[in-house]
Parts: C-alpha cells; structure tokens; sequence
C-alpha cells in the first residue's frame, strides 16, 4: 500500500510534467512551423519614389545581380484588385499579383501543370498567368480543365499557362493559401494603371544571413534615397524572432510551472517515505537483533525506495507518453514527449523517493535496536 | 556438562543521564555464567533486569565495567561488530515474537542465517531444520498472522535455534501467552537446555522463574540472590 502511493506520487509527477512540457512544446512548434512556411527567407522592399529620387525596377535588378551570392530570388511585386470571372462565374476575394518568374522559386511553390511566368512574358506584356489551385478548382471544376482556359481578370483575357500544386492538404478555401494568381509584373503594372513599380520581394540564401542582406539592401537604397523613410525593408525572419523571444518566454513560464508540479509530487513521495520508514523502525530493531548491520539495513531500504521510485517513473513515462499522444491527437498537434521532460522529471522524482527512503532510514538504522524494537 | 563460562560480567555499571538526573540501571553487577546453564534473571519492572538483559544480549553497551562473551570483550564494540556477536553468537526470544509480519515463516527463520551470508540452499536447509524442532515445519509457507501466539512464539524459537548460537536470550517468553502454551513453551526450553543449550531467561514471575536451573535476582540495578532453583524456591 505505502510503495503503492509512493509510485503513485511519482507517476503523477513524472507524467504530468512529460504532458504539460511535451504538449505545450508541440504546440509551439506547430506555431513556429506555419509561421516558417510564410517565408522565413523573404524580405520585403517598399519604396516610395520622388521625382528626384526614385528607384526603378533595372536598378533592383542591377543590385540583384550584384548580390547574387546573398540572394537566391528577387521579384517585383504589383497588387491587383482584381475580380476574376469564367463566364458567369466569379472569385473577388482571389490574391491577384505580377511579379517575376523567379516567384514561384521563391514561394518554394511547384506546378501541377502547365509552365511557369517566362521572361518572354515579362518583356512582352503577355496576358498569361499561373493560377493557384483553389481558382482553378473553383472556375474551372479541376486543374486539368483550367490549364489552357481563359480567364477574365477585370474584363481583361488572359490565358492561365500554368497551375500550381495545391499547398493547403486539408481544405481549398477561398482566400486561403491556393486562392491565387500571378501574371507578369509588366502586366499587373500595365493593368493597374502605374508605371512605378515600389514593391520588391527578396529571397535570401542563407536564412542565418538575414540581418546581413537586410543592411545590405538598406545601404543600397540609402545611397539613393539619402532619407531612411523613404523606403522600408522588412523580413519576415524577424516577426519569427519575435515569436522565438515569446516562445523563450512561455519555455520558461512552463518550466515553472513543471517544477511547481515536479515539487508537489516530491513533497507528497517524501510524506509517504517518511512516514513508512518511521512505521518501520520495528521491523529495524528486529533485523538488527538479529544481527543485521547498518549497512545492510540501508542497502534494504534504499534498494526499495530506489526499486518503488524507478517503477512509478517509468510507469509515469508511459503514462505521460500515451496522455500526451492522445490529448495531441484530439488538440491536432503532433506533441511527443521530449526527451529533456523525460530525463528531468524521471530524475528529480526518483531522486526525491531515493533521498526521502535514505534519510530516516539512515537515522532508524542508527538507533540503538532496543529502541528501535520498542518503538511501535 | 562443561563449566567453561560463557558469559563474564565484571562490574557492569550502565548509566543514564535523564535530564540533571542520573539513573544508574545496573550498579556495580559481576555474573559469570557457564555453558550449558538455565538461568533465570527475575526482578521486578525498574529493577535493571531489562538494562541487564540488553546487555548481555549485545544490544547495548555498558557505561563501565567489562564483559566477555565467549572469551571476547564486548563491552566496546561498535555498532557493526555487535550486530555480528548478536548475529554469531546469540539467540533472541522475545515476549512480542518479534516477527515480520510481511515475511512467511521461513523467511523469517532465514533472517539470521541471511545476515551471517550462508548461502540460499543451506540457508534454506538449516531454517527448515529449525522449524521441524518447533513442529512448524508443513506450516513454513505461512504467514505469521495466521499462526496463534504459542505458534509465533515457537517460531520466533526457531529462529533463535537457527543460527546455532551459543546463547539464547529469552525476555519474558511467556508473557504473551496463556498458561498452557506458556507451559509448552517453558518445556521446550527446558529441553534445549537438556540438549546442551545455554538458556538466560529474563522474567519478572517467580514462579517461571522456578523453571530454571540458577536464578539471579536483580534489585536496584544489584544482584540480591544468585543460586540454585532450590535455594530461590525456599525464600519465596
């Protein structure tokens, strides 16, 4: 009964923690994760040109080029408003964009079919576009259908040369992230009425190379511009700094309160340790009249405590491995526990049973074996 | 039968400070006793029996005087070496049994043997031997919670005889029983005796104490009668 309370001490500790730590870390990094594949390695230029001072795209495409080494991609990037009709069909809320070829590269985005945006289109104005899955499942009723199709884009023809693979696994929503279509950032400018294209996106090489890219674009335009507001760069890299800060944060919060529970259990194993060897003193005197040495009474009582901790922490482990699999599964995260709650938290809780058996036991094997037989 | 002494206590004084005040249990007590004795060691509760008994059962130390067991001085020996001299050479009954009542009967016969480090078969054989003396040997896979006291007591009995100790150390061995198991039990003591076993009982009855050979009266922490059954039973 005691060794049972004592392992159920422990198992509650071990495994509440291994729960609470592994499932708040799983969570967290699903939220680095989806924050990751919005582009860790893009940045983003905004410029707002002068008539005296002004950046064109040639001059993005010269630093581009100069800088290949720091940089893998580099688009210009011209919004549209933009309704999209087949027919009688229509999509309002679609991402309509011109950028470059190098574009879909840099979303790390693959086509299902068709080709991509080509120079040749660049240069010529061509009314082309690649589309994102949900706009050709939603106009066209599937891919193959819209490949080759027109596609009215604010009354404007264009012909949809490609589609890209379908990104979101789960469901094709509209405004979601294959709700899309990219044309040419000649055409998209010609379309939207504007000859000054003010928007760039950057991919870097070297995520680690971030900040280095960044104060490279910033010296580049600020030898034009000579005025800081007049252009702004931004990557995406530090809104996941930001959220890695907030993570750190939230790591440490956890571990408090993993210790505060880790503690909680100690306490309780320490009670019950304490409480059955002082209950046992008898059974102490007894072996020693019968010729038993300190020695070998603390070997006992500590191979015990040791054996009862060692089978509540493991038993905590499987416990608190299969909770957190199963509340992971229900919350849709995948959370498995980490092998530093496991190792903290089996450690700290068999520690405590192995110096709570070991201190009164210590003390009962020093007492005189009269007394220890008189205690009852 | 052998007059080689077994037990020599010299001037066994055994103080205890309580608080300002010092107790003297035993004060000033020389015994010798010799292999193959039935002594009784009577005297009334506070009188320095029990202090007496501890000693010479190795379990405590005596603040003066010296004290051979079996030709060796015990009377400052350490911890662990008196948990070997408890262990090799004496034989505990005890008034409550003293069993442990998790184990099953051999396993508590095996204790002694275990701490002396004989290995698991003899360890088994000799323990189940102890147990045929005390005619308990079908019952060795029981617990001692299903035995009655005069059962325990002779498996506690058992336990004494395993070892094959030099002494055995009975503290009030009846004084949980009825009359009639208390009977049996005094007989099987008095034929361990008989079969050349030195028995020391401590007891506050006189009339168990008649079962003895010698009885050493104690009183104040002194002895005021040391001598023959025969001679205690005609100055009661």
């Amino acid at each position: 009964m005691r060794s049972f309370l004592t392992m159920l001490g422990i198992i509650i500790g071990v495994a509440s923690v291994i729960i609470l730590v592994s499932l708040v870390n799983g969570y967290m990094s699903s939220v680095v994760e989806s924050f990751a594949s919005m582009g860790v390695n893009q940045m983003t230029v905004r410029l707002t040109n002068l008539n005296t001072r002004a950046v064109s795209v040639e001059d993005m495409y010269g630093f581009y080029e100069e800088n290949r080494d720091h940089f893998a991609q580099m688009t210009p990037n011209v919004t549209v408003n933009a309704t999209l009709k087949n027919g009688t069909d229509s999509l309002t809320s679609t991402s309509v964009g011109g950028y470059s070829e190098e574009y879909l590269d840099l979303k790390g985005y693959e086509l299902e079919l068709g080709r991509n945006i080509q120079y040749a289109d660049i240069t010529a104005r061509n009314k082309v576009c690649v589309a994102g899955a949900y706009v050709a499942q939603e106009l066209y009723g599937s891919s193959e259908k819209a490949l080759g199709e027109t596609i009215k884009v604010n009354g404007n023809a264009f012909r949809i040369v490609g589609v890209a693979e379908r990104q979101d696994e789960e469901e094709l929503e509209e405004g979601g992230t294959d709700d899309f279509l990219w044309m040419p950032y000649t055409t998209a400018a010609k379309l939207a009425g504007t000859a000054d294209i003010s928007s760039y996106i950057f991919g870097t090489a070297d995520v680690d190379e971030t900040d280095a890219c960044k104060t490279l674009l910033e010296k580049f335009l600020y030898e034009i511009y000579k005025d800081e507001d007049l252009y702004r760069v931004r990557a995406n890299s530090e809104m996941l700094e930001s959220l890695n800060e907030q993570i750190g944060m939230m790591s440490a919060m956890l571990g408090g309160i993993a210790g505060i529970s880790l503690l909680v259990a100690g306490v309780g194993v320490m009670n019950i340790m304490l409480v059955s060897v002082t209950e046992r003193t008898r059974e102490i005197g007894i072996r020693k009249s019968l010729g038993a040495r300190r020695g070998t009474i603390m070997q006992q009582f500590v191979i015990e405590a040791a054996v009862t901790s060692s089978i509540g922490g493991i038993i905590g482990i499987l416990l608190g491995a299969g909770a957190t699999g199963l509340i992971g599964g229900l919350m849709g995260i995948s959370a498995s526990p980490t092998p530093i709650a496991v190792i903290i938290s089996f450690s700290v809780s068999v520690g405590i049973g192995l110096i709570f058996g070991y201190m009164p036991a210590s003390r009962a094997a020093k007492l005189n074996p009269i007394d220890a037989l008189r205690s009852e | 039968m052998s007059r080689e002494p077994l037990i020599e206590l010299k001037d066994i004084h055994k103080i205890y400070q309580m608080g300002e005040e010092e107790v003297r249990a035993t004060d000033g007590i020389s015994l010798t006793i010799c292999r193959g004795e039935f002594v009784a060691i009577v005297g009334k509760s506070g009188s320095g029996k029990s202090t007496l008994m501890n000693i010479i059962g190795a379990l405590d130390v005596p603040t003066s005087g010296e004290y051979d067991l079996g030709g060796e001085d015990v009377s400052d020996m350490s911890d662990d070496e008196l948990a070997e001299i408890r262990n090799k050479m004496i034989g505990f009954i005890f008034q409550q049994y003293n069993l442990l009542p998790k184990l099953n009967l051999l396993e508590n016969v095996e204790l002694p043997l275990l701490y002396a480090g004989v290995a698991a078969q003899e360890r088994k054989e000799r323990a189940l031997a102890s147990l045929e003396r005390v005619g308990l040997k079908e019952k060795w896979k029981s617990m001692p919670s299903q035995l009655s006291g005069g059962q325990q007591q002779r498996v506690s009995i058992a336990r004494a005889l395993a070892g094959n100790p030099s002494l055995i150390l009975a503290d009030e061995p009846t004084g949980a029983l009825d009359s009639r198991t208390s009977r049996e039990v005094l007989n099987f003591l008095k034929q361990l005796n008989e079969e050349g076993n030195t028995i020391v009982m401590i007891t506050h009855d006189s009339s168990i104490a008649l079962e003895a050979r010698r009885v050493v009266r104690i009183h104040d922490g002194r002895i005021n009668f040391d001598g023959d059954v025969k001679d205690y039973a005609a100055i009661l």
